[in-house]
């Protein structure tokens, strides 16, 4: 066991320091932008106190040029061009979240796209969409549910034909979410009808302002996120917006499902909601009693710290085994979804009920605490509790993948 | 950087868990359990002290391997996988730390190597420094000990017990003072000991180091509890083992019942509740073994703590994954069960732990 990263990042600790000072607590401005609310309900920095004021786009520019954000990615698309290293990214994200510095943008063009195109797109794919992902300049949205093709992704239907150069597609995403602020769609496309079914599928990018596409908005529960429909009618775009081969969108996908699933859960941002869930404990009484104070509220509240203290310890030893190979922790990487979501839906789930009807409060209202955020994030993680793979599908994987029990039954029947 | 068990604490552990495979089965407990023959444990225990886990913690200037914590969490697991019927936690863990860390140097020169060689070995009782139940309590008056002590651990033929007094003072009695009363406690775990002693006037030698500094008493605490939680670790993980290979054999309605997602939703849950508590143990047997900050309080508190609750809902799912199966004598894996309860109260149950642990992070002024 050993938990020092070691002297020789005593010098690159001491800076990234250096600048969260500088950061601490800072807020980035959207200018009331809708498309950033996933990000900043991610963060779990809700109740930040004032500091410097930032706007959004010079922050991400900023970021990456210091090397915090998009660290290992080439210069020639838009990175800060370093090598890979894990304790770096590691100390960055440790002393940001320490510090109370806003992190860098996140999303589905950032943390899946991008991954996606460094390992399966062409140089021209590259240098066209990565840059400006990066910087926050292109917003993309995932279109891969459909109204049949939730849990079992695989039988989606939208169609796409090869037409004279062109993919032409028509059918239905569903679920999108940030489809309304997005510039761009990754998306897959039965292109291949007479496959089998996982084998029929193409990984294809959609400008969204192609003719054809209409956007219907569906309100989630929490009135303030949202998703949508997206509906395609012979919407035309170049064969080269496909990526990797025809066919290969399966794989392409799977590839970087992790990524999603590992970010849907930051350990940090659930520090984060922790302390200020004491903190909010200490402020708020009932009776004239502090609610840290009662007995049975301060129980849950340990109940809860023990399992943060434990996916926390259990994040240094997912990072331990990126930086020691042969260290085996399969069954640990699998679980992260799952125990992440529901520990954090839980966390947001006891600030509520400690404030009891004050929970309750919501919106607008004057006397709501900490902007609503409790009651927004709680309803939140249920939707991330659902999305991303569901929890029963999570642990369909989880007992047939990590304990090597019998797969599910295949039911292919088309009815 | 590493976070984990390092190649010899793998080894360690390893060792133990292929002795306890080879020399206890299930057979093997259930004879110890039912009384029926007593000398498999003093094999048993002789075979354990031959891989040297009695020296791990008494420091090597005292003849010992002068291990960390972590190794000895090691062992822990193994032994909790194994239901181990030995004793460790009072013997050759508590023990050997409250000797080193309350002794003066006399005390230490005298004791240390004695527990190496295995000349001596010790009981352990604290149970009244963290919460008295019924009368129970220790009274210190000219160097002569009365009151009486429930739970102490691993006296079994014990030849000295360390007891403490409410103000953490800590001192050794001799197990044979005829002022001394030991009955043995019927608990449902037969894999382990646990004695009420009775003391009138019984001569005691205090552990000097520990009369002024009440952190010694609870830097043992704190390791006994983190050693629990191991053995709740490993006892776990066999349950979870044992019910998922139990679950890929067994069938009904012409299928494995592995193959109903019910009872492979409830291995995936023990999987997942499981999995981030090695490296919590892990981590807090690694802070206790660098400093004695809140910080590595507030870990030992919780490890206890959060490992009683999944142990307890691991125990539970397993046996259910076995159906009627799981319910018998004749499977064992009740054992386990017990184990895990056990583990669960002593040192300190759940709301008790995470008292103090509200208490180290000052929320209660
Ligand atoms: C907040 C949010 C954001 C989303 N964003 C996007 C997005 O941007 N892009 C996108 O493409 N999709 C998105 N989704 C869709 C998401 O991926 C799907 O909702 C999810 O995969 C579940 O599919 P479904 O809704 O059709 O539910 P269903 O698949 O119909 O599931 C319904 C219930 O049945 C259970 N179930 C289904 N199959 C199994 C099985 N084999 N074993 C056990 N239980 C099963 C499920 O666990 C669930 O409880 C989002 C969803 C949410 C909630």
């Amino acid at each position: 066991m050993d938990l020092e990263f070691g002297p020789e990042y005593d010098d690159f600790k001491k800076e990234v320091q250096e600048f969260c000072k500088e950061y601490s607590n800072a807020i980035i401005t959207s200018g009331g932008d809708k498309k950033f609310e996933m990000h900043d309900a991610l963060s779990g920095n809700s109740n930040a106190k004032k500091g410097k004021i930032v706007n959004r786009s010079d922050w991400q520019r900023l970021l990456i040029e210091k090397g915090y954000f998009a660290r290992s990615i080439p210069k020639e698309y838009g990175g800060f061009g370093g090598e890979p290293d894990i304790i770096k990214s590691r100390i960055i994200a440790n002393e940001f979240s320490k510090y109370k510095v806003p992190s860098g943008m996140g999303g589905q063009g950032i943390d899946m796209l991008v991954p996606t195109l460094l390992e399966w797109g062409t140089e021209e794919q590259k240098q066209k969409y990565i840059k400006s992902t990066l910087h926050g300049e292109t917003i993309w949205c995932q279109g891969y549910s459909e109204p049949n093709a939730g849990s079992d992704l695989a039988n989606l239907q939208t169609k796409g034909e090869l037409v004279n150069g062109n993919w032409v597609i028509n059918g239905q995403k569903i679920w999108t979410s940030t489809a309304q602020f997005s510039q761009m769609m990754f998306c897959l496309i039965r292109t291949e009808p007479n496959a089998s079914k996982h084998a029929g599928i193409s990984f294809i990018l959609i400008p969204m302002d192609t003719p054809g596409i209409e956007i219907r908005p569906l309100v989630d529960m929490t009135l303030k996120a949202g998703f949508n429909e997206v509906f395609f009618d012979n919407v035309t775009v170049p064969e080269e917006n496909l990526v990797a081969k025809r066919g290969e969108g399966w794989s392409v996908a799977n590839s970087v499902l992790g990524h999603e699933r590992g970010s849907l859960a930051n350990p940090n941002a659930t520090m984060n909601r922790l302390n200020s869930l004491i903190n909010l404990m200490k402020e708020e009484t009932i009776d004239g009693r502090r609610l840290i104070d009662v007995p049975s509220y301060r129980d849950r509240l340990l109940q809860i710290q023990g399992k943060v203290m434990a996916v926390q310890a259990h994040s240094l030893r997912l990072l331990s085994s990126k930086i020691n190979p042969n260290q085996n922790v399969k069954l640990g990487g699998m679980i992260q979804k799952l125990v992440g979501t529901e520990l954090r839906h839980e966390l947001e789930g006891l600030a509520i009920d400690v404030m009891g009807e004050l929970g309750t409060l919501y919106e607008d209202d004057p006397n709501v605490r900490d902007g609503g955020s409790w009651q927004f994030t709680y309803m939140y993680f249920l939707g991330l509790i659902i999305g991303g793979g569901t929890n029963q599908i999570q642990k369909n994987i989880i007992s047939e993948r990590g304990l090597g029990m019998p797969r599910e039954p295949k039911v292919t029947v088309e009815v | 950087m590493y976070f984990g068990l390092s190649e010899e604490q793998e080894f360690f552990h390893d060792n133990v868990k292929k002795f306890l495979l080879d020399n206890a089965s299930i057979d093997e407990i259930r004879k110890i359990a039912n009384g029926d023959d007593n000398s498999i444990q003093k094999d048993i225990l002789q075979g354990i002290v031959n891989l040297g886990v009695n020296s791990l913690l008494v420091p090597e200037e005292y003849g010992g391997l002068g291990t960390e914590l972590l190794h000895a969490v090691s062992i822990s697991q193994a032994l909790g996988g194994g239901v181990g019927p030995v004793p460790f936690l009072g013997s050759y863990v508590m023990a050997p730390l409250a000797l080193s860390l309350g002794g003066n140097e006399n005390q230490k020169k005298v004791y240390l190597p004695k527990i190496v060689s295995n000349e001596i070995r010790f009981g352990v009782g604290l149970s009244e420094f963290i919460g008295a139940r019924e009368d129970a309590g220790l009274e210190i008056n000219k160097n002569k000990v009365s009151g009486r002590a429930l739970f102490v651990i691993d006296a079994e033929n014990a030849d000295k017990i360390i007891l403490s007094t409410k103000a953490g003072v800590l001192f050794l009695v001799d197990a044979s003072d005829k002022n001394l009363k030991i009955n043995k406690l019927i608990t449902v775990d037969k894999t382990r000991t646990f004695h009420e002693l009775v003391l009138k006037n019984v001569d005691c030698e205090i552990l000097e180091q520990s009369i002024e500094n009440i952190e010694i008493v609870k830097k043992v605490v704190d390791a006994g509890r983190i050693i629990l939680a191991a053995d709740t670790l490993g006892a776990s993980e066999s349950m979870i083992e044992k019910a998922v290979a139990y679950s890929k054999e067994r069938k009904q309605f012409n299928r494995t019942i592995g193959s109903f997602q019910a009872v492979k939703h409830m291995c995936a849950e023990m999987a997942a509740d499981l999995e981030p508590c090695y490296s919590l143990v892990w981590q807090a047997a690694h802070s206790f073994d660098k400093d004695s900050s809140e910080e590595s309080r507030l870990l030992a508190c919780q490890v206890k703590s959060h490992l009683s609750e999944i142990g307890k809902s691991i125990s539970k799912k397993a046996t259910e994954v076995h159906g009627g199966m799981g319910f018998t004598d004749l499977l064992g894996l009740h054992y386990w069960f017990k184990r895990i309860g056990l583990n669960r109260q002593i040192l300190g149950a759940p709301e008790i732990v995470r008292e103090e642990a509200a208490e180290i992070q000052g929320f209660n002024q």
